[in-house]
Order: C-alpha cells, then sequence, then structure tokens
C-alpha cells in the first residue's frame, strides 16, 4: 500500500521532529517557516509535549538549552535573521555538549533582507557564526522527503556527539507540498528514564548521585584548551564519519557541478539540458556541509574542464570547492542571490558559455 | 548535648570566593537552607548567572546550570517544561537581571513561568569591575560613571520589583535586604514563600535581596551595610509588592 501523503514542507519538518521523539518545541514568529511554528503549537501539548512561543529568538534557543540540558529532545526553527540572534545559544551549547536539533528555513539577506528562497548562509552555518572555535554539524536536504528522513538522523547525530545540529533548508523547501512516507509517532519510544540515557542530564540529583553541573565558564586557559581540544577531537571524528553526498553523473564528466538543497534539483534538470546538446554533464551534491564531503572531489575525472559551484548566494559554497579541488580543476560560480532562482534553462546557457572559453 | 546550628547539606563545605563582606554568601546559605528544609535539595534544579554569582554552582548542591547573560529566565522556563514537578530557580545579579536580560525576566514572568528568581541587587556590575547597573544611584561613582550618575545622561535607577509586580503571572514579589540579623530572617521566610508559590504552581515568584558589594562600591564591609540602610532602602523600599495582599 502507498502510504505517501502530500504534506508541506514546514509541517512535515514539524512532524518529522515529533515523530523523532522531539516533545519541546521552543518558536518565535518569522517568516518563511511559520506553519512549522504552528504545527507544533497545534500538536505538541496533544503528543504529551509542551510549545512555547518565545519573546525571541535569543529567548527561543536558551529555553531550548534550559530543556535540552534537562534531558528533553528539542526542535527550534527560524529563518535567516532570526539564526543570526540564535548564534549566541548555538555557540553556548556546543561549548556545554549538549544535544539539539535546529532547523533554519533560509530566506535572502543580508539584514532582514527579504523573504524568498536564499542560501546565503551557508558561511552562518559552516563556519560558525557564534564566538569561539565550535562547529555545527549541517546537513543541506533537498526533498521534503530527505528532510523526514534526516531529521530522525539529526537526532541520533546530535545525542551521540552531543553537538548541536542544524538542518539547513531554503524557503522553496518550507513552502512547496510534496508527497511523502512519514514514520507514524510510535517509531520512536520515548525513554521512561531520561537520566539513564543521558546521565549528565540536570534533573534533580533526587539525593542519588552527586550533582550534576553543566558549564561554559573556563578562567583557566589550560584548562579551557583542554577542553576545547576535547572537543576538537569530537570533530576530527565526525569529520571522518558523517561527511555525505550525493553524486550524480561524474565518471566521465566533462563538467562537474556542485550544488545542494533545492538548487540541486534544478541543476538535474540542467544536467539533462546540456546532455542532449551533447555535454556530459555531472553533479556532487553535498548532503552534510559541515562536514564537507572533501573525498568526494577524487572522483571528478581528469576529464573535466571545470567544477561549477551552482548557489543562490554571491559564491560561500564555492570557497569549500576550492578547498577540495585544491587546484585540480578550474572552479566557476554560477548564482542568483536575493530570493531570485536559477532556471535549469539558465545554468545551461551559463554552463555553455563557460565551456566556450576555457 | 542539644544540637543548636548545623551547617546546612544545601552548600558544599568548601569556603566561597567572594569577597569579604559581599552578601553573595548569604543569600546562597538562605536558599539552600530553604531547599533543605523543604526537603527539596533532590528535586531542585537551579541556572547561575553570568557576573559573580556564575560559580554558585560551585556551593549550591543541587543539580545547576551556567547561563548565557541574562539569559536564566529563559533556560529554567525550558527546564521546567522538561521536569514540571521538579523546584526550578535562577539567581540572578543586578547587569544580568536589570539590564541584558530584561526581556527574559519580564516574559517569564508574563507566562506565569512555576519558577522562582532571586534577584541579588547590590546597584552596580560586580564581576566585570564596577560598572554603573540600571540600579546605580543618582550620584553614585562607577568606572563608567566617573564623577557620580546623572540622571540626564542614565535616567533614574530601575525598580524591577516594582514592575514585575504590575505583570499578571507573577504570583509573589517581595524585596528583603541582608542588612541585619533580623533582615536575613525575613529574607528567609521570603524564600520559603515564593518556593511555596512555585510548588503550589500559582505563578512566577520573586525576591530581591538588596545585597552589598564593598569592593566595587569603595566602602568596608560595616560601612557597605551602612549604605544599605541609609541610600538603598530608601530608594528601593522593603515588603511585599505582590502575594500577600489581605
Amino acid at each position: 500500500m502507498d502510504d505517501r501523503r502530500l504534506m508541506k514542507g514546514n509541517e512535515a519538518f514539524a512532524e518529522a521532529a515529533i515523530v523523532s521523539g522531539c516533545r519541546y518545541y521552543f518558536g518565535y514568529p518569522i517568516t518563511p517557516q511559520n506553519e512549522l511554528t504552528e504545527y507544533m503549537s497545534r500538536e505538541l501539548p496533544g503528543a504529551g509535549g509542551s510549545f512555547v512561543q518565545a519573546e525571541s529568538e535569543l529567548a527561543a534557543v536558551s529555553m531550548a538549552y534550559g530543556a535540552a540540558a534537562a534531558g528533553g529532545r528539542v526542535l527550534i526553527s527560524s529563518s535567516s535573521p532570526g539564526i543570526a540572534l540564535m548564534q549566541e545559544g548555538l555557540s553556548f551549547l556546543c561549548s556545554v555538549d549538549i544535544p539539539l536539533v535546529v532547523l533554519n528555513v533560509s530566506r535572502g539577506g543580508p539584514g532582514v533582507g527579504g523573504i524568498q528562497p536564499g542560501q546565503a548562509d551557508y558561511f552562518q552555518a559552516t563556519r560558525g557564526g557564534g564566538n569561539g572555535d565550535y562547529h555545527i554539524i549541517v546537513y543541506a536536504p533537498a526533498s521534503i522527503q530527505e528532510s523526514i528522513d534526516l531529521m530522525g538522523k539529526a537526532y541520533d547525530v546530535a545525542e551521540h556527539y552531543r553537538n548541536p545540529v542544524m538542518l539547513l533548508v531554503d524557503g522553496m523547501l518550507g513552502q512547496m507540498m510534496e508527497p511523502v512516507s512519514m514514520p507514524s509517532r510510535d517509531a520512536y519510544a520515548l525513554p521512561e528514564d531520561v537520566s539513564a540515557m543521558k546521565p549528565w542530564a540536570i534533573t534533580g540529583h533526587d539525593n542519588r548521585r552527586e550533582r550534576n553541573v553543566v558549564k561554559s565558564l573556563r578562567l583557566k586557559p589550560d584548562e579551557l584548551e583542554e577542553a576545547v581540544e576535547k572537543r576538537g577531537a569530537k570533530y576530527a571524528a565526525a569529520e571522518q564519519e558523517l561527511a555525505s553526498y550525493e553524486a550524480v553523473d561524474i565518471e566521465s564528466a566533462e563538467v562537474v557541478f556542485v550544488a545542494f538543497g533545492s538548487t540541486s534539483r534544478i541543476v538535474k534538470d540542467a544536467i539533462g539540458l546540456l546532455r542532449a546538446d551533447g555535454v556530459r554533464a555531472g553533479m556532487i551534491r553535498p548532503i552534510s556541509l559541515w562536514p564537507f564531503p572533501e573525498r568526494a572531489f577524487e572522483q571528478v575525472p581528469a576529464s573535466a574542464k571545470a567544477v561549477i559551484s551552482v548557489e543562490l548566494s554571491m559564491g560561500q559554497l564555492i570557497q569549500d570547492v576550492r578547498l577540495a579541488v585544491n587546484g585540480r580543476f578550474p572552479v566557476e560560480l554560477i548564482h542568483r542571490t536575493g530570493g531570485m532562482l536559477l532556471t535549469p534553462e539558465e545554468v545551461a546557457a551559463r554552463t555553455m558559455d563557460i565551456l566556450e572559453v576555457k | 548535648m542539644n544540637t543548636l546550628f548545623e551547617f546546612t547539606k544545601g552548600m558544599k563545605p568548601d569556603s566561597t570566593s567572594y569577597c569579604p563582606g559581599c552578601t553573595h554568601g548569604i543569600a546562597h546559605r538562605l536558599i539552600m537552607e530553604a531547599l533543605c528544609e523543604r526537603g527539596d535539595l533532590g528535586r531542585a534544579i537551579g541556572v547561575a548567572p553570568i557576573g559573580c554569582s556564575i560559580v554558585s554552582h560551585n556551593y549550591m548542591n543541587v543539580d545547576m546550570c551556567e547561563s548565557t547573560h541574562g539569559r536564566a529566565p529563559a533556560i529554567a522556563s525550558g527546564i521546567k517544561r522538561v521536569h514540571p514537578g521538579n523546584i526550578v530557580f535562577t539567581y540572578q545579579g543586578d547587569g544580568d537581571l536589570a539590564s541584558i536580560g530584561t526581556g527574559e525576566i519580564i516574559h517569564a514572568a508574563h507566562r506565569g513561568e512555576h519558577i522562582t528568581t532571586f534577584f541579588i541587587n547590590n546597584a552596580i556590575y560586580g564581576m566585570t569591575g564596577g560598572q554603573m547597573a540600571p540600579t546605580t544611584f543618582i550620584g553614585q561613582k562607577t568606572t563608567t560613571t566617573a564623577e557620580g550618575r546623572t540622571e540626564k545622561a542614565n535616567g533614574k535607577p530601575l525598580r524591577m520589583s516594582e514592575m514585575i509586580a504590575t505583570v499578571g503571572g507573577a504570583a509573589y514579589v517581595e524585596r528583603v535586604a541582608l542588612n541585619s540579623p533580623s533582615g536575613v530572617r525575613k529574607a528567609k521566610k521570603a524564600v520559603l514563600r515564593a518556593l511555596d508559590v512555585q510548588d503550589r504552581k500559582e505563578g512566577f515568584s520573586f525576591v530581591e535581596f538588596l545585597s552589598t558589594c564593598p569592593t566595587n562600591w569603595g566602602l568596608d564591609p560595616v560601612a557597605s551595610i551602612e549604605w544599605v540602610n541609609t541610600d538603598m532602602i530608601p530608594y528601593y523600599p522593603l515588603g511585599n509588592f505582590k502575594g500577600m495582599e489581605g
């Protein structure tokens, strides 16, 4: 039986979090992700959870920290300028090794920018928008179904690494509808004893154990260095274990695109147009943005004349592409920004221009 | 032999790192004694602020976490959603609560969160070295008001208890002073009432402690207590602002 149903992206992200065991959501209104916040306000109380409309994104991420430090599975979501406000909390959560899942339904920037889809938060997500040595693990799903699948994985990864995990989607995925298979809410059994699963959680010591203290401050520089180095080892392991990507037709490609999220679907159509014109084109689609799947670029064949980063920003992803290519191929950029989208025809035409010059 | 006094199990037996004459130690002990007497040490969860008392978790014998600057009431709100049967409290100074954290404290009260906030008002930033706080007095010299705070440049000192008492979700608001043995006894009663209000799920509860900062005031401990009496209490009157009407 086909169990698929048609769902809007933002509502599917919310339900995916609930079926993954999320029972706590703290939100603040911002377009284009409001359907997610509204869905949680309707659904979480009946699911035995708690929804709070916070007074600001700063408060939302702080509430999320409290609930996650107390052992809950927590989701926060926002869009670009709101995610900017949450950076204080994300840096802090990394400093105390507390797991959290955060969703950015991104839009055009900088500043208030616009409300149409954008990918200009790539630096903010992958470079760390807050202070200090830390990383957020970032996944970039390309469809609503993949968002659902990655939501479950995000909670497991966040709790395994004890670190925030971000799903970076854009307003297009948030606002569109697609047929999806959604797991049932029984799929994840909520733990009966949070303390057994998360012995570090602040639950009240019940006079049975030494108290738990969640602390970020380390005034002695040698102790702070030791803590940051220890976290660095965790990030090194994450780089080995979590880098993921999809490779499309790159074996004998003369041009290899790199694109993530909804843009990768436009690029797939452009690849079809180019093939009809006799141009062998392929694509590397990073699924994890941090860690960046550098190893994928070992597969770029010697026949390639160019590696082209296709993105809805002035060129942010391209920096990781250049590092991964490391001078072996020319690296070019095809982009739109400000909430404007590329069409497959535009990508194909600009690719032909690039190839003619080569 | 009868035991007349015992050090509370609510405090770790270490000495604190606070300056001589600072009243953080008294406030810590009152709160921990109250939790201990109520049998709540095992189910209490505290949030430490940014400021001198970020290290309060070194001394308070309960589960605790540190906070980003001013966000403790939001963090406590999140904790309480996960553990609604626990006692959840924040401990915050006046830079933390009355300046950078005004949004979080007002809205925790506004939602009627079942948490308790213990507010240490010593009219100055302590940990960062004595800068003006919203609670600093007109004429008070600080490192950012070297000639004394002026109303023209900085406004008048902010009265937080009075403000929070106007918010619908606040169920209990009281200001006490750690200035004398009787003041300390009254403060302990206020702490116990605030915890009662939380336990009965009546709403948000708030206790403001007029406190000392001899180091940054440039006064010795005895003169500091005197300054609480002569300057602070006339502007920040003691008593109940909400929750004991009639």
